[in-house]
């Protein structure tokens, strides 16, 4: 049964090349290299070794950890913090999602600049590794298990989740594409990629509890925040700056539509 | 700029205007209206891709305005109106092309992102959404299904009209499609726009078959 899903998925991923011979033989491939990566585990524990090892180790110009970092559970709580995530925080005044709020403690905390702590945001291969992907593992691998109870109870918090909602239905571009053309309908697909319902618990559970996730066909971790730029890519919108405002509202709309499911990432995908 | 069109699609809608986000403060228009502003902050141009893209035309706002309920009548048929009369036939008096170079343009699904260029050849990616021949199995469902199209509607002068029409401005006959404006937005050539209707029409193409 399991491998049956697994198949589908992959023949669903290899699906967007053209002709249905070709997109066999891919999906072949794509079934090799799952497989290979699932022999040693979830390569993602890679990522959370290496954001462990950041978290812990002294940094930047102040020479001191992130462990007295606050994610909103209290200084060095990495626990079942990601699943409370994005929340406001009174230190900064500001609703914060995961990454602006490990900036945000790179800043404070460890004396980097602004540049320094938000260059490489997404990693590109071997030699252009990104710490941001690394700590983003280790802390929402901390989060697995954890039922997602993101607060709306303070003014900001629901600001940041009304602007979300409305990102989300914002129609524009050369193709009038907004998210929900994509993803506000059951079972619907492009290709044969099948397309979650964010407007309904189910979907945005299911969507948002499976990032970061090992994307065996790139070989890289990628996280929500990458999902949200490479869907930008797709409705034709220029690019979404790394926790900018838009970033935080539209991960505050789909983490709190997630409430109530067990947090399950990082996972593996095609 | 794109206040002007905001307080124009107010004008347009008043209920909808003066009614409150369930979640947050303000009315829904105030809300919508700083969305935009927040969000073209947020963004920065990349390749092709400029800021630009996040300006709304007057279609684009009162479809995201009503996304969630389906605008309203008179709404709809001001969006219908304004959305045919963007329609220009082609200057030939033809409306179909060469199917085989049509199916190129369905299967090809670049064109505009910023991954792509200027020179990126441009597609429609019709079958994203639409089921067109029998052969292609990797197809999506967002739109209804296109296989034997012509066959079905028949293959009249009134058809290939219609065809025509649709893939240049879908919001002509259905406000708030979630299918792009192929013609009107500029994505297709008139060429291709010929060699999709093709597809769509000339009886021998496969989605007839
Ligand atoms: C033109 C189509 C399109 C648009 C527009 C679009 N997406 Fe997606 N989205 C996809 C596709 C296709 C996938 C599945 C990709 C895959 O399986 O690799 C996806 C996947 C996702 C996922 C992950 C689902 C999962 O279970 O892994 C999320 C979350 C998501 N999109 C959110 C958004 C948001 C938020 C927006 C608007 C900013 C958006 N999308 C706009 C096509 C789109
Ligand atoms: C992002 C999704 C999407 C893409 C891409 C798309 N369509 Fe559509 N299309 C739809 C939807 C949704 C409908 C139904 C709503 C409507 O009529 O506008 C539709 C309707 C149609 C219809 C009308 C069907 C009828 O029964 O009258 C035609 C014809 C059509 N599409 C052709 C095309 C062609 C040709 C292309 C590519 C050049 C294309 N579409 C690309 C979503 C899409």
């Amino acid at each position: 049964m399991r491998t049956r899903a697994l198949y589908a998925g992959l023949l669903a991923a290899a699906g967007i090349v053209a002709a249905p011979q070709a997109a066999a033989q891919d999906a072949v491939k794509e079934i090799e290299k799952y497989r290979e990566a699932l022999q040693d585990g979830n390569p993602a524990e890679l990522w959370e070794a290496r954001g462990e090892d950041l978290w812990k180790r002294p940094a930047g110009p102040r020479k001191v950890s992130l462990e007295k970092c606050d994610l909103g559970l209290g200084p060095g709580v990495v626990k079942g913090a990601y699943a409370q995530l994005p929340r406001y925080f009174a230190d900064a005044d500001r609703v914060m999602d995961l990454e602006t709020r490990l900036v945000h403690c790179r800043m404070t905390l460890q004396g980097l600049t602004r540049e320094e702590a938000t260059k490489q945001p997404f990693g590109a291969g071997t030699d252009r590794k990104s710490d941001n992907d690394a700590l983003v593992a280790y802390v929402t691998a901390e989060s697995k298990g954890v039922k997602m109870n993101v607060p709306l109870a303070h003014p900001k918090e629901k600001e940041m989740y009304a602007l979300g909602e409305k990102m989300f239905y914002f129609r524009g571009g050369p193709y009038d594409f907004s998210c929900a053309t994509c993803h506000a309908a059951d079972n619907t697909r492009i290709r044969l990629q099948d397309l979650p319902n964010l407007t309904k618990p189910a979907g945005a559970q299911l969507a948002y509890t499976g990032w970061p996730a090992y994307r065996v066909s790139q070989g890289e971790l990628r996280t929500f925040q990458w999902r949200l730029n490479d869907c930008f890519r797709q409705q034709r919108f220029p690019e979404l700056a790394f926790t900018s405002d838009a970033s935080i509202a539209l991960t505050s709309f789909l983490a709190r539509n997630a409430n109530g499911a067990e947090f399950k990432a990082p996972t593996i995908k095609r | 700029m794109h206040k002007t069109l905001f307080a124009a699609a107010c004008a347009a809608a008043l209920a909808g205007c003066a009614g409150t986000s369930p979640s947050g403060g303000g009315s829904d228009a105030a809300v919508r209206a700083k969305a935009v502003d927040v969000m073209k902050a947020s963004f920065k141009e990349r390749g092709i891709a400029k800021l630009d893209r996040l300006i709304q035309d007057e279609t684009q706002a009162l479809c995201s305005q009503y996304a969630t309920t389906a605008p309203p009548k008179d709404v709809a048929a001001r969006i219908e109106k304004a959305n045919m009369a963007l329609i220009k036939p082609p200057a030939d008096g033809q409306y179909l092309g060469d199917w085989k170079r049509g199916e190129q343009v369905a299967q090809r699904g670049t064109g505009f992102q910023y991954s792509d260029t200027e020179k990126t050849p441009v597609g429609g990616n019709c079958y994203a959404c639409h089921q067109l021949s029998k052969q292609e199995i990797s197809y999506g469902t967002i739109g209804p299904s296109l296989y034997n199209f012509g066959k079905l509607r028949g293959f009249t002068p009134e058809m290939q009209k219609y065809a025509w029409g649709k893939v240049y401005n879908a919001h002509a006959y259905a406000a708030c499609s979630n299918m792009p404006r192929f013609g009107a937005q500029g994505i297709l050539s008139e060429q291709q726009l010929k060699d999709v209707v093709a597809l769509l029409m000339d009886p021998k193409s496969p989605v007839n078959q």
